[in-house]
């Protein structure tokens, strides 16, 4: 997206380019202009970056030091240590222990970032490539799922887990009392459900737009959707799949608010958010923890993004109004 | 108790078996798809969108129309109340705090961080630093708003006067000459730092976005500007911002709609204290923290009702856009 500059437009654009100009006034101006507005740019790309180094700097610095002195005085005297680290990953629970909520985090991640790829990838297929009645009321209405905050299905979701379905008395589905690892499985439908609405949205764009000689060919040879959906269609949408994958990943991997109500804050499923937020909130002056553990629950979201930038990019663009 | 990769085995386990199962009902079910012999849509259709209708409808329109319902009852769910849980919310004072947050939250983020999406990537666009400086602000977009929060409450970190501080805000304030203070507690400049942290990290988004939209203007149109002697601003005023004006507004409301179901950065920040709340982070306390269902219900709705109009005015804007393209 961002890489579109092709030399023409760039080269047409040239602020070397002598323009004519009047006075040498008109020049002076000029170049005052450009220099407050270099100024400004460099202003804004300070103000969006110290804070992360400074986060960065203070969790490789020995505790000691973090409590009694800034981060700007590291390059006075640099003094680097692990220890931070080693301790908020590995350390007693109430150090954090986060490499359990690490774990906790990719659990509830991948899965949920399957299922909505998976299940999307399907649906879009029929709504883009199948003939029935109602379809694209169908389609609508899916489109329509997106805008409801999630906000509007938790206290009823929450309640199907615990309670079950009762309909007049009668208990029609019975609660999900999940155990353990099992009790994952609750926030993986949570995700799973939120991300729906965009994912189908995404991909159903992508696959209308495959040209339509395609199917024609392949139902003229007799294969059915389900062959023909495998064959042929999944081939052709992966850099979709990516993308949609990319954002869901993250947008699980960031969230907070489902994981605080679908894991019940248990040290067992809880993901890291729910734990860096309950350590900010219990610790807040442990800086020696929280700077090294916010670049734990950093660390993927960063990697994807220097790695994946072009499939971050587009997914995050398609994907803005979720949530 | 030691951290050990033994105890952390049944979650990895129950990932795998999650993933498997998942993967094999797919399978089956597109096998099923292709049995019957007919050359009919409908069946094959129905088993396609099965697990998502499945799911939407349990677990969004089923759930919306029943928060809908509990919002006009009590805690419990089950005396009917009418509007009362409607008018508690604009009778009482810390809701109605609340609700004025939320409007100062819609006020200022938004705006600023397009605004200064806008401005940066004018500023950096063809110059020879443009990728690394688009990196940087848009970093923040990558991480979650708990990360974006931490690094926040360390800037602003606080000591008292005797000590050297460590927070980046307090020691700029105390070499500029004054009072280091406990910034997060001071309402309401505390709203306006949490507001802060969401346009750091809005900012890149709209940066992004609108820097593809300044790209797209075609060469031509600024040159013959430039050859009729448009400086700068006029350049800025006559063809950038009207041409990018249409992408500007759908991010100007994309951001909008983020900024009301904002929970994630108060909770991390204040924990909606101090006079910080705001509706998505009230929804959640009084619901799941205060067993307050019918209150949370009507909270929720209220945001939802907010977010509709938007929507609808992004959604025809996006159409209107598509026709253009």
């Amino acid at each position: 997206m961002s890489n579109r500059t092709p030399e023409v437009e760039a080269a047409a654009a040239n602020p070397e380019i002598p323009v004519p100009r009047g006075s040498a006034a008109a020049r002076v101006r000029r170049r005052l202009s450009g220099s407050t507005a270099s100024l400004v740019a460099l202003v804004i790309a300070v103000v969006w970056t110290v804070p992360t180094a400074g986060l960065f700097i203070s969790s490789f610095r020995p505790a000691e030091q973090i409590r009694t002195s800034g981060w700007w005085t590291f390059f006075a005297s640099p003094e680097v240590t692990l220890d931070n680290y080693r301790d908020v990953l590995f350390g007693s629970a109430s150090d954090g222990r986060l490499a359990s909520y690490f774990v906790n985090s990719f659990v509830i991640t991948l899965p949920a970032t399957v299922f909505v790829v998976g299940i999307a990838a399907l649906a879009a297929y029929a709504l883009a490539w199948t003939d029935f009645r109602g379809r694209d009321w169908l389609f609508l209405g899916v489109f329509a799922l997106q805008i409801v905050p999630l906000q509007m299905s938790l206290v009823p979701l929450l309640r199907f887990f615990s309670q079950g379905v009762v309909i007049g008395g009668v208990q029609v589905l019975p609660a999900w009392e999940l155990t353990g690892a099992m009790a994952f499985t609750n926030v993986w439908v949570a995700h799973t459900i939120f991300g729906l609405p965009l994912g189908i949205f995404l991909l159903h764009n992508f696959i209308a737009q495959l040209p339509k000689s395609l199917f024609e060919a392949a139902r003229v040879d007799g294969a059915g959707h389900g062959r023909i959906f495998m064959r042929i269609v999944l081939p052709l949408i992966v850099p979709a799949l990516v993308s949609l994958g990319i954002f869901q990943f993250l947008w699980v991997w960031n969230d907070l608010l489902v994981a605080l109500i679908f894991t019940g804050n248990s040290a067992e499923t809880a993901p890291l958010t729910v734990r860096l937020a309950e350590l900010a909130g219990t610790r807040g002056e442990a800086w020696h923890r929280l700077t090294a553990g916010a670049f734990v629950s950093m660390i993927i979201p960063l990697l994807v993004f220097f790695l994946l930038q072009r499939y971050f990019v587009r997914g995050l663009l398609a994907g803005s109004v979720k949530g | 108790m030691e951290f050990s990769f033994l105890n952390e085995l049944p979650k990895i386990v129950w990932m795998l078996i999650g993933i498997a199962v998942f993967l094999a009902v797919i399978g089956l079910l597109l096998v099923l798809v292709d049995l019957p012999r007919t050359r009919r849509d409908r069946w094959q259709a129905f088993l396609f969108l099965a697990p998502a209708l499945l799911l939407l409808l349990g677990g969004i329109v089923y759930p919306g129309v029943r928060t809908t319902l509990l919002s006009f009852y009590d805690r419990s769910g089950e005396t009917f109340v009418g509007l009362d849980n409607y008018l508690w919310m604009f009778e009482r004072p810390e809701i109605l705090q609340v609700l004025f947050n939320t409007l100062l939250w819609v006020l200022f983020a938004p705006l600023l961080s397009t605004a200064i999406g806008l401005v940066y990537s004018v500023l950096v666009d063809r110059s020879r630093f443009e990728p690394i400086a688009k990196s940087l602000v848009f970093m923040p977009m990558a991480i979650s708003f708990v990360g974006a929060s931490i690094i926040w409450r360390f800037v602003f970190a606080y000591r008292p006067a005797d000590q050297e501080q460590y927070g980046l805000f307090n020691q700029i304030v105390v070499w500029l000459g004054g009072e280091p203070r406990l910034w997060l507690l001071e309402q309401p400049i505390n709203t306006f730092l949490l507001i802060l942290v969401l346009i750091w990290v809005q900012a890149g988004f709209a940066m992004v976005v609108l820097s593809a939209a300044i790209k797209a203007i075609p060469a031509d149109m600024v040159e013959a500007a430039r050859i009729d002697g448009a400086g700068p601003f006029n350049l800025f005023f006559r063809i950038t911002l009207p041409t990018v004006w249409p992408t500007l507004l759908v991010v100007f409301i994309t951001i909008t709609v983020q900024t009301l179901k904002v929970f994630d950065i108060v909770r991390t920040m204040t924990g909606g204290n101090y006079g910080t709340s705001v509706i998505a982070n009230e929804m959640y306390s009084q619901a799941f923290q205060q067993g307050q269902t019918g209150q949370g219900s009507a909270l929720a709705v209220f945001l939802f009702v907010l977010v509709i109009p938007l929507v609808v005015v992004q959604i025809r804007r996006m159409r209107k856009a598509r026709e253009l393209a």
